[in-house]
Formats: C-alpha cells, sequence, structure tokens
C-alpha cells in the first residue's frame, strides 16, 4: 500500500478538461517529483490532491483511506500539508502569528508554541523577523515562511508546488537543501517543480506531465538520463 | 461644559455605530458578502427584550435572551439562505440578503403589529459632575462598548480562532491548506456580529424606548456607512468608522444651521470618502483574483 495514491484522477474546469486521467504514487519516505512545463496540469493535480478543487473522476487515497471527497481541512488533519503556488502566506498576519496558524490542527497551544521554536531552528532568519508583518518580508523569506508554516502541523506527507519559483539561484540551493533535510527527518516529499533538474536530483521516482497526463515516469536518474526529458525539460 | 457633553454623546452613540459596523465588516471580510439583513437583527434584539421585560421585568435576563435568540438567529439565517448560495454571483447573494431583511420585518409586523411600543427597560437617571449633565444611558453604552471593543480585539489577536478569521478573510484557500473549515469560521462570524447588534439594540432602546418593526432600518444603513467609510473587511476600520459618525452626527446637531441637515452631511462625508479614498480609511486595496 503507498502512501498516496492516485488513480485516473479527472478534472474539469468548466467545459475544460484539465487533467485526463493522472495516475501516480508515493511511497512513504520518498521524495517523487512532478515535472511539466506551464498549464500541464501540475497546480491542478495538487490542488484536487487536497480537497481544493471538485474532482470529476477517479481517486486519491492516502495510507490506505479514500480522501477524494474528503473537504481540505479534514485531509490536513490525516497529516498531508501543502506549501501552495506562490507562497500564500497570510500577508496581514506577523511571522509568528503565520507560523501559529500553520499549527491550527493542533488544539494544545502550548505544544503548538514549542514547534514554532523548532521551526526557528529550521529557518533561523525567521526568527530574526517573527514580528515583522509578513507581507514585508523578502521573497526568499515568504517561501521560507510558507515551508515554515506548512511543517507546522507536522505533516507525514508535505507537498510542495514550485518552491524554487522567482527565487535567486542561491536561494534555490537552500530550499532544496531544506526539502532534503525534511526528507531525511522522516517527512515524505511530493514535489512540483519547473527547475527539472534540481528536482530529478533529489527525487526518488519521477512523473511528467503533459496536457493533463502523465507522459513518461521513472526513477529520478532514469528521467535525467532520457534524451527527451533533456531536451524538453533540461536545456538540451 | 456643553461641548463635553456633546463629546461624550457623539462617543457613544459612535461606539453604538460601531459595534454595529463590525458586523458588517466582519462578514463581509470573512465571507464575501454584504448582509443588509445586519440591520433588522438589531430590531430582532429589542423585540426580544420587549418580550423579555414584560415577560419577567428583569433587564438582565432580557438582555441575556436578546444576544442568545440573536446569536442563533444570526447562525439560522446564514445556514439556511446563505450557505447554499456559497459560490453563486454576489448580486445574487446580495438580493437574498435584502429578501431576508424584507422576512424579518414583515414577519414583525405580523407578531407585533405596526404599532411602534413601548419598551422600558430600566431608568438610570442623570449623572451629573460638577456642572456637567450626562445621561447615564449614555455613559453606561459607552463604557459597554469600550469593554466590548476590546475584548473583540484581544480576541481577533490572541486566539486562533481569532486568527483563522482573519487567515480566512485575507486567502480563503490557503487557511483551509491550514486545516480551518471555513464554514466553521464563517458560522462564528455571523455569531459574534448578532451578539453585537443585539447589544447595540439595547443601547438604542436605552436612548428612546420605543420599538416598531422597522427599527434597525436606520441604525443599520449608518453602521453600514461607517464601516465603509473605516475600509470595509477591516476591524479597526469599522471601529473607526463608527465613531466618526456619531461624533460628526452629534457635534453637526449642535450647530443650529446645519441640525436640519444631520443624515445629509453623514452621507455626503461617505459619498467624499468613496470618490477621494474608495477602500475608505483603513482598508486594503483588494488585488482582484481572477
Amino acid at each position: 500500500m503507498a502512501m498516496l495514491e492516485v488513480n485516473n484522477l479527472e478534472v474539469f474546469y468548466g467545459v475544460i478538461q484539465a487533467l485526463k486521467g493522472i495516475s501516480f504514487r508515493v511511497e512513504k519516505g520518498e521524495i517523487v517529483t512532478l515535472i511539466g512545463a506551464n498549464g500541464a496540469g501540475k497546480t491542478t493535480t495538487m490542488q484536487s490532491i487536497m480537497g481544493l478543487i471538485p474532482i470529476r473522476s477517479g481517486s486519491v487515497s492516502y495510507e490506505g483511506r479514500d480522501i477524494t471527497k474528503m473537504p481540505c481541512h479534514k485531509i490536513v488533519q490525516l497529516g498531508m500539508s501543502q506549501v501552495p503556488e506562490g507562497r500564500r502566506i497570510f500577508q496581514e498576519l506577523s511571522v509568528y502569528d503565520n507560523l501559529l496558524m500553520g499549527g491550527y490542527v493542533h488544539k494544545n497551544m502550548k505544544e503548538v508554541k514549542q514547534d514554532v521554536e523548532e521551526i526557528y531552528e529550521w529557518f533561523p532568519r525567521l526568527k530574526e523577523r517573527k514580528n515583522q508583518i509578513a507581507g514585508t518580508l523578502s521573497g526568499g523569506e515568504q517561501q521560507m515562511l510558507a515551508m515554515g508554516r506548512a511543517m507546522m502541523c507536522k505533516p507525514a506527507l508535505l507537498m510542495l508546488d514550485e518552491p524554487s519559483m522567482g527565487l535567486s539561484p542561491i536561494l534555490v540551493d537552500e530550499v532544496f537543501d531544506i526539502i532534503k533535510k525534511f526528507n531525511k527527518d522522516g517527512t515524505t516529499i511530493l514535489l512540483v517543480e519547473q527547475n527539472a533538474g534540481k528536482s530529478l536530483a533529489i527525487s526518488n521516482n519521477a512523473y511528467v506531465l503533459e496536457n493533463g497526463a502523465v507522459s513518461f515516469s521513472g526513477t529520478g536518474s532514469e528521467l535525467m538520463q532520457s534524451e527527451e526529458i533533456k531536451k524538453a525539460y533540461l536545456g538540451g | 461644559m456643553d461641548i463635553i457633553t456633546t463629546l461624550i454623546n457623539g462617543l457613544s452613540m459612535g461606539g453604538v455605530y460601531a459595534m454595529i459596523a463590525l458586523g458588517y465588516t466582519m462578514v463581509y471580510g470573512i465571507a464575501k458578502m454584504l448582509n443588509f439583513a445586519h440591520g433588522d437583527i438589531i430590531m430582532v434584539g429589542g423585540y426580544t427584550i420587549l418580550v423579555f421585560m414584560n415577560f419577567s421585568g428583569m433587564p438582565l435576563l432580557a438582555i441575556a435572551m436578546a444576544v442568545i435568540c440573536c446569536v442563533i438567529l444570526g447562525i439560522v439565517i446564514e445556514k439556511v439562505a446563505y450557505k447554499p448560495l456559497r459560490g453563486a454571483s454576489p448580486l445574487a447573494v446580495l438580493i437574498t440578503t435584502i429578501g431576508v431583511s424584507y422576512f424579518l420585518q414583515s414577519l414583525a409586523q405580523i407578531i407585533f403589529g405596526s404599532a411602534p411600543k413601548m419598551v422600558n427597560i430600566v431608568d438610570l437617571g442623570l449623572l451629573q459632575i460638577g456642572s456637567l449633565k450626562i445621561q447615564m444611558y449614555t455613559v453606561l453604552t459607552l463604557i459597554c462598548t469600550i469593554i466590548v471593543m476590546t475584548i473583540l480585539t484581544l480576541f481577533v489577536k490572541y486566539t486562533q480562532t481569532g486568527r483563522a478569521m482573519i487567515a480566512v478573510s485575507e486567502d480563503r484557500n490557503a487557511a483551509q491548506l491550514m486545516g480551518i473549515n471555513v464554514n466553521k469560521i464563517i458560522t462564528i462570524t455571523f455569531a459574534i456580529g448578532s451578539a453585537l447588534a443585539a447589544l447595540a439594540g439595547l443601547f438604542y432602546l436605552l436612548k428612546s424606548p420605543s420599538i416598531s418593526n422597522t427599527f434597525g432600518s436606520s441604525p443599520g444603513i449608518k453602521a453600514f456607512t461607517a464601516a465603509v467609510i473605516g475600509g470595509i473587511g477591516s476591524i479597526p476600520g469599522a471601529m473607526l468608522g463608527g465613531i466618526l459618525l456619531g461624533l460628526v452626527e452629534n457635534i453637526v446637531a449642535k450647530i443650529p444651521v446645519l441640525s436640519p441637515y444631520v443624515d445629509a452631511i453623514e452621507f455626503s462625508i461617505l459619498i467624499i470618502i468613496l470618490l477621494v479614498k474608495p477602500s475608505g480609511f483603513l482598508g486594503k486595496k483588494r488585488r482582484e483574483k481572477v
């Protein structure tokens, strides 16, 4: 039984079919990447798994439990967390309050506050800026905050939607380092990326999405060696 | 001395407007809708006080019952009339709220008749400090509104539920990804707004103890104006807008030349604000998402 199993997922926006039967699986402890061009359906896949977009047909199961029709807030309670595309931090709240929101599913406030201290160890910069209003952070800091916030609910499966988008090369390296560390620490990772090179290098398995369907799949190193992938996503 | 009395009256009136405006602004921010039935919750609160005063003669019981009834009514209206329309066009929701407003007014007319009824809750008398004379209910209203607004501010800032309200109003999807149940937060918002409206009904009755089925219309519209002036969606904005409107109303009423035009002046301020700063004093410029 895989940790996350997506079977034949179909999603429509009005009459337009965005996902045309996507299937993939994530095993416990792995890093799995979905790569693909703009409009391939990566973000739609991520949002429909979390219950933010209704699924027309197909199924999603987590730890053997069907979550296809489950509302988002219940899915989070099961131990799945997502860093959404474009970070989506709460601009009006302070860094500290954003992190507290991340721990919303845990009702013991004393523990939640201790968890914030642990997040500060992962991201020391957030501690320096804890009282700052989140909207005034730099792009890199906002990404760190979004990741820290998603880790506050102590997920078993962390999903990240384009965490490297719009960041400088140094920050991109930092983000991928942290993803690897989260994984080593026991968190299973499902990653969506346009930066195919970096993400394939850290992935156990990867799937290529094209026009709402999986066109190619394999281990990270297999895909890195594939001529087609090299040409389409790795710049030759 | 007269000016001090006027200012205290203005602050007190403004506090009541602010309490009603908070209901408009929180519902707008969190449920993304304008609830034009909000003023009629004040009326329901007033009639509940009337019924329980006649029934028991105990003011505190009547006030408690008004708050409880309005909270339940607010939650029921949201569940029955507004929740099924979530995701519908804003215009459909807006018209529904107007429909609910007429429904409540008509229901009150059927039950209580259209003639105004007198509600004598309690005679608080006059407060006299030196040559300063102020109606006691004014002072009581002012103190109560300060307490209520302080509690609300602390609630929003320092509890997970309060922060979740801000989170939902800013980004509903991101809030869901935190595990926040948006429906639950909307229910809580309607409950708080309705409780504040019930209290506003009480303060209105202390000031002028007569109630009819359109009791909530004028305060509702004034408070909505206050919410827009302060920046709809913003909690401090509603407080500021309410107090500003209350002060203007009482000061203008003291100037003989202007006093017949109190309402005109208040709504002119609204028009000027909408022209100069459409987002209101403390409102955010919203980036409309497509």
